[in-house]
């Protein structure tokens, strides 16, 4: 009996503070697709990172062929015939398709030359042995489309002769016909031995090419199935479990007039025609994959990138919101998903980064009351908890959780009428999550209209009101508090089929 | 994921940074050596020497003021020495040719805002990085002033131009012009919602623009303001001397971004203040003197800035790891 190509027994992995992975068991036979399922945050990267040698366990094994493997490195990993597509291609686009296939391992001539001829023979020899015909090993790869590049990253793992390939959501961002040409070589590697882990969001997708399934949650393993004994409705129970109630306590406020309606927003190439209504009050959830286009309906509705067409109306009033700026003054406030890039001016203090957006308020011929910003960043650090030594410490210096309630503290200076919230929890310790979920509660019994995007299930189905769903740009589904059930909600998210079902 | 608790030990710590602000440090490293250097000879200390220094310098201190903006504003800017010698040639010019001894003065001044501009234009809204930009006009502008006067001397200067001998109630005029540029600069950079926007421009341009800052137009006012402490710093300059080389004076804009990133300024920008530029310009200016008072060749000068530099820089940098360290452990 051959052992599994690939065996990972109770692995463990903890960063400072967290729980990464407890426990987490899997396989991977020759000629198999296994596929890793779990909502963002379920440790699937951290799990691949670990087999690829990126982190290393602090319990458990990993066993190659049946014997005890521990990598050091990925190039360790990448000896032992592990090789990782992330979903980043990592591609040097100004070299050739051959040459990045071989980067690093060229076959060489004498004195140590490179023998450009068989780098060139070997490609081609390759790309025929997947039958790849639209690909030539002399193309620049800055040229090509990112179904190309990714060909090429596989190309790239099978020069090394790698023996299991991790794929890391490789259907992310392909077109239909790639996701097409992906399978057409993904069955062929198989019928070549190859160990395939597969990790992808869209439940259809592994009914098609995996094999079995391993479903984590919050670093935990949950089960393994075989993909012909279950169905979506069993992964997705398994993927959101039971553990919403009491989490998130969103208090029961009376929900006022409408002050956000958007009619048909067009943006492209993300939001194709999206309606949506916000009350004063009210806490309306966006749910959707990574993708799906939640972030960038947030930044039409900012006016980072204004809609081409539709229409916005701000408590009954039809507004252009063609800038941040534009936003800004009407009384529209925004959290954005990356605060590292859009969120935070890390160099200055958390005086400074609290006032930023209230400068125009705080000041009178241009100059700035300085003895006001004290005071409202002083009382923005008490309102929200935030931990500094002082107001005057640099906002980067401070922790995840504290840099985000300094975000959001910053917008809520300017007293908004609605704010956008782009993942307002991710990367916060539990304390600092459960403070910014108060304090959301806090805002909608002030009567702010509040739009939450989150990529965690259970943080939009405890927080919301109304949650609205989306897929591929478009507003999918729409469920109320008291119908928002996680199958319901995850299983619109993966594409369950109905189009917009109203289950008010 | 636990936030960093703040201990009273780290609490004291941010107390003793702020004590110890770049600012304080160079002000103490001003005094110290002057005492110092003035134990192994006193005649350093003699009211002459501290008056040549200060005046001999002035424009330094001036010049760094609007490079310390440029580079808190995340841009540099290498044309400033070039242009300093351009604008001189300029107003000394006027001044031979019989013009109005105010048009004379204030000439260079615009010049120096409209030349500035431009370049702040191309680098905010072509998106072409400064240090490039900075480079080509360094070069026009070299290049141009040998073409246009063949190097030629400007001397026969008129009695009333020169600016930089008069003196307000016996306080020289280079002193007075840098005192007041200086405070003027700071209270605008630390008070005012323009000067912030340099702050957040430099610190995070993103960030910045999502809160109603204009990046661009940011950029460009820093460029212009950048122009104008150029073109006080040429009037002290060339209204200090009797002859004006039509030459640009060699190595002067490293001279200045040496004051602005002694001064505290940071190199990645968001960070830095005037008052640590002009101080720190006035530190230089003193080493140097303080060099020959110990019978130190001179041609130790530049090696001793650019390790003054260095240290600066790393200090940064280091300072700014650990912050970073710091910040991402969530």
């Amino acid at each position: 009996m051959n052992a599994p190509l690939l065996d990972v027994r109770n692995l463990e992995k903890t960063f400072p503070g967290v729980r990464a992975l407890t426990g987490v068991s899997f396989d991977v036979r020759a000629g198999e697709v296994h596929a890793l399922l779990g909502e963002n945050g379920a440790g699937k990267s951290t799990l691949i990172k670990v087999v690829s040698g990126v982190y290393q366990p602090d319990g458990g094994e990993i066993l190659i062929d049946g014997r005890a493997s521990r990598f050091t490195s990925p190039e360790d990993a990448k000896r032992a015939g592990v090789a990782t597509i992330y979903q980043e291609l990592l591609l040097f686009p100004e070299l050739t398709v051959a040459e990045n296939i071989f980067l690093g391992h060229a076959p060489r001539a004498g004195f140590g030359r490179i023998d450009w001829r068989a780098v060139r023979t070997k490609a081609e020899a390759l790309l025929a042995s997947l039958e790849i015909d639209d690909l030539a090993a002399g193309q620049i790869v800055g040229s090509l489309s990112v179904g190309h590049r990714q060909r090429v990253e596989i190309l790239r793992a099978l020069s090394h002769d790698a023996r299991i390939l991790i794929m890391d959501e490789p259907t992310a961002a392909l077109t239909e016909a790639d996701v097409t040409r992906l399978f057409g070589i993904v069955r062929r590697l198989k019928g070549r031995g190859v160990g395939i882990v597969y990790i992808s969001h869209r439940l259809d997708e592994l009914f098609e090419i995996a094999d079995r399934v391993t479903v984590l949650r919050d670093g935990a393993y949950v089960g393994s199935r075989r993909m012909a004994d279950t169905n979506s409705a069993e992964l997705v129970q398994m993927m959101v479990g039971r553990r919403i109630e009491n989490l998130f306590p969103k208090t029961l406020v009376p929900i006022g007039a409408p002050v956000l309606e958007a009619q048909n927003l067009v943006c492209h190439p993300m939001t194709r025609g999206v309606s949506l209504t916000v009350r004063s009050g009210e806490i309306v959830g966006l749910a959707g994959l990574v993708g799906s286009g939640r972030s960038e309906l947030a930044q039409v509705l900012f006016g980072i990138t204004p809609a081409e067409r539709g229409e916005i109306r701000l408590q009954g009033e039809a507004v252009r919101i063609d800038s941040p700026e534009a936003a800004r003054s009407r009384g529209i406030a925004y959290v954005p998903e990356d605060r590292a890039v859009q969120g935070l001016v890390r160099p200055m203090s958390v005086l400074n980064n609290f006032s930023l957006a209230a400068l125009g308020a705080l000041s009178r011929f241009g100059f700035i009351d300085r003895a006001a910003e004290r005071r409202m960043a002083e009382a923005g650090v008490k309102r929200f908890s935030v931990k500094t030594s002082s107001v005057d410490e640099a906002a980067g210096r401070l922790s995840g959780g504290n840099q985000q309630k300094i975000v959001l503290g910053k917008w809520l200076a300017n007293s908004p009428k609605l704010l956008v919230l782009d993942e307002p929890t991710r990367g916060v310790d539990v304390g600092a999550k459960a403070e910014i979920h108060r304090l959301m509660g806090d805002l909608a019994a002030d009567g702010v209209a509040i739009l939450m995007i989150s990529s965690e299930l259970p943080e939009v189905l405890g927080m919301s009101d109304r949650v609205l769903v989306m897929r591929e740009g478009r507003l999918v589904a729409e469920f109320d508090r008291a119908h928002a059930t996680s199958e319901a909600v995850g299983g619109a998210m993966m594409g369950g089929g109905a189009n917009r079902e109203r289950a008010a | 994921m636990t936030a960093i608790p703040v201990t009273g030990a780290a609490a004291s710590r941010g107390f003793l940074r702020r004590f110890a602000s770049q600012e304080a440090l160079l002000a103490l490293a001003v005094i110290g050596l002057a005492v110092a250097v003035g134990f192994v000879n006193p005649r350093f200390l003699a009211y002459r020497n501290l008056a040549d220094i200060l005046l001999g310098n002035a424009y330094i201190a001036i010049a760094a003021i609007g490079m310390s903006m440029v580079i808190i504003s995340g841009n540099i800017d290498i044309s400033v020495g070039a242009l300093i010698g351009v604008l001189a040639t300029v107003s000394g010019s006027l001044a031979v040719a019989g013009a109005p001894t105010a048009v004379a003065w204030l000439v260079p001044l615009a010049l120096g805002i409209l030349v500035m501009a431009a370049q702040g234009a191309v680098v905010a809204y072509l998106r072409i990085p400064a240090i490039v930009v900075t480079l080509g006009m360094l070069s026009i502008l070299k290049g141009g002033l040998i073409s246009v006067t063949g190097g030629k001397w400007i001397t026969d200067l008129p009695q009333g131009f020169h600016l930089a001998d008069l003196d307000v109630l016996g306080v020289p005029m280079p002193v007075v012009i840098m005192v007041a540029a200086t405070a003027l600069a700071a209270i605008w950079m630390r008070d005012t919602a323009s000067g912030r926007a340099i702050y957040a421009t430099g610190g995070n341009a993103e960030a910045a623009r999502l809160c109603g800052v204009n990046p661009q137009r940011t950029v460009v006012m820093v460029f212009a303001l950048h122009g104008l402490f150029a073109g006080l710093a040429t009037l002290v300059y060339a209204t200090q001397l009797r002859v004006i080389q039509s030459t640009t004076p060699s190595g002067l804009e490293l001279t200045i971004i040496t004051a602005s990133v002694v001064g505290g300024v940071s190199i990645l920008g968001g960070a830095g203040t005037v008052v640590g530029s002009t101080l720190a310009a006035i530190l230089i200016a003193e080493i140097t003197s303080a060099l020959v008072f110990v019978n130190v060749s001179p041609y130790w000068t530049d090696a001793l800035r650019g390790g003054l530099i260095l240290a600066t820089v790393i200090a940064d940098i280091i300072r700014r790891r650990r912050r970073a360290a710091r910040g991402w452990r969530t």
